[in-house]
């Protein structure tokens, strides 16, 4: 059987650059946000990596989910939690997830020719009672929206109906968490280069709670 | 002047036997030469004002302003130098813009405050440039924080104020801004306690003409900094200016 190979004649699982073929997502409810992604890293049809944690911690309670490359990504989200620390030291107060998402805008968008991102910013602050919407999603260009919940990555296509149909205006903590656990395992279902565990980060005025859901945890259809 | 003839005033990078740098309290002198500055921090607002002495009668009102307005919650009103502040204004314009687009919201005072006593502190560490001759008063308001009032030095050290002043008149202003109740005062009785101020440490003998400029922060401006609307000043300045005619005519009764 032929094999893909790169012009240098190696195999492509060792020339080919890691990506995240991923499904990710962020949904917010009344005081807090749940993020949501699988955990498989690929480089070409090789999966590097079946446990790989694609939501990033920035501050304690603001949290990134990453897809493109793996390389890209990981660098802009330790130059966004360098620059938010910073921050944090002039102001003296913790940061608002609208400054952290204004900070991928600004690396995503400013090298746009050079990356391969796709983002997805979600946390908790303090601002307004902490009672405001705090998911903001930056796609490929660098673009910065803010959305009641945000789906990215390759998989994301495949669940775009689901998550119109069964997104609910005013979800309590636990049915956005339902919600997400099911959009991400249909994404990994019929996505090929998704897959793996679910990974879960839930963010509120407590402080956060991770959770992973692999096997027969996952939800089947 | 005993520091005159010593040869330790000529630069702010030489220090004197005692550990002053001349030149910086030179630059402040220059501040105590020119119009006074007030501001306070009161109820629901800050309010600045700023006595501009008038060159020539010629001049049109309202040129070569002393109040700007930096952002859309923060103005800064300048004493000294006119064209130094002018300098320091722009700077905090800059500054005010630059943090915006990286950070998408409004710069808050202390940060804007630190980052102007910064800029004007590197003038004061080399010999090929001279210390800021003027002082800034900073009114700006942010959620976390609320309404601020920050006085920024040529030294480069600000600190935050409930009320302050600087330039000629600034000890009997000061004198003057204690007798306030800063946490009951409102914005528009502060227009007028600070118009009475000004009138009363402006000195008629030396200075005969001066415009009055004043720029606040306030409910009543939705948290906008603004200039001081034009007859509210007008009128404060009329008040402030007849109860000190019937002051000194009682004087001249006893």
């Amino acid at each position: 059987m032929e094999r893909p190979m790169s012009a240098s004649g190696a195999p492509e699982w060792m020339t080919a650059e890691h990506s995240m073929g991923t499904s990710i997502m962020a949904v917010a409810f009344d005081g807090g946000v749940v993020l949501g992604a699988d955990s498989r890293t690929t480089t070409g049809t090789y999966i590097a990596n079946r446990v790989s944690d694609k939501i990033t911690p920035m501050t304690d309670s603001i949290f990134c989910c990453r897809s493109g490359s793996a390389a890209d990504t990981q660098a802009i989200s330790d130059y966004v939690r360098y620059y938010l620390d910073m921050h944090v030291v002039e102001m003296g107060t913790p940061p608002l997830v609208k400054t952290a998402a204004r900070l991928f805008r600004e690396l995503c968008y400013s090298n746009k020719t050079q990356l391969m991102a796709g983002m997805i910013c979600a946390g908790w602050d303090s601002a307004k009672g902490g009672q405001v919407r705090q998911v903001f999603c930056v796609p490929i260009g660098g673009s910065l929206v803010e959305q009641p919940f945000a789906i990215g990555g390759s998989g994301s296509t495949y669940i775009y109906g689901y998550c119109d149909a069964h997104y609910k205006e005013g979800m309590t903590k636990e049915e956005c968490q339902a919600f997400v656990k099911n959009a991400v395992a249909l994404a990994m279902s019929r996505d090929g280069s998704s897959g793996g565990v679910i990974r879960m980060v839930t963010v509120d005025k407590d402080g956060t709670d991770r959770t992973c859901f692999g096997g027969e945890q996952v939800p089947s259809f | 002047m005993t520091s005159i003839g010593t040869g330790y005033d000529l630069s702010t990078t030489t220090y004197s036997p005692d550990g002053r740098v001349f030149q910086i309290e030179y630059a402040q002198k220059a501040i105590e030469n020119s119009g006074t500055a007030i501001g306070v921090s009161c109820k629901d607002g800050v309010v600045m004002a700023v006595e501009k002495v008038v060159v020539s009668k010629m001049l049109v009102p309202g040129t070569m302003r002393r109040a700007h307005l930096v952002d859309h919650h923060s103005g800064v009103v300048i004493s000294g130098l006119i064209s130094d502040g002018r300098q320091l204004a722009t700077r905090a314009r800059d500054e005010c813009s630059s943090y915006k687009s990286v950070y998408d919201s409004p710069i808050p005072g202390h940060v804007l405050a630190e980052r102007l006593a910064n800029f004007a502190h590197v003038y004061t560490l080399y010999a090929y440039v001279r210390p800021f001759g003027c002082a800034a008063l900073l009114g700006a308001h942010d959620d976390i924080n609320g309404y601020q009032l920050y006085l920024v030095e040529p030294s480069g050290v600000s600190y935050r104020y409930f009320g302050a002043a600087v330039g000629k008149g600034k000890q009997a202003a000061k004198t003057a801004l204690e007798k306030l109740d800063f946490k009951t005062l409102t914005c528009r009785e502060a227009v007028k306690e600070l118009a009475k101020i000004i009138v009363d440490v402006h000195d008629e003998t030396k200075d005969k003409l001066y415009e009055l400029e004043m720029c606040w922060v306030c409910e009543e401006s939705k948290n906008k900094s603004q200039l001081v609307p034009q007859d509210l000043v007008d009128e404060a300045r009329k008040a402030a200016e007849a109860a000190q005619d019937d002051d000194s005519d009682m004087d001249d009764d006893e």
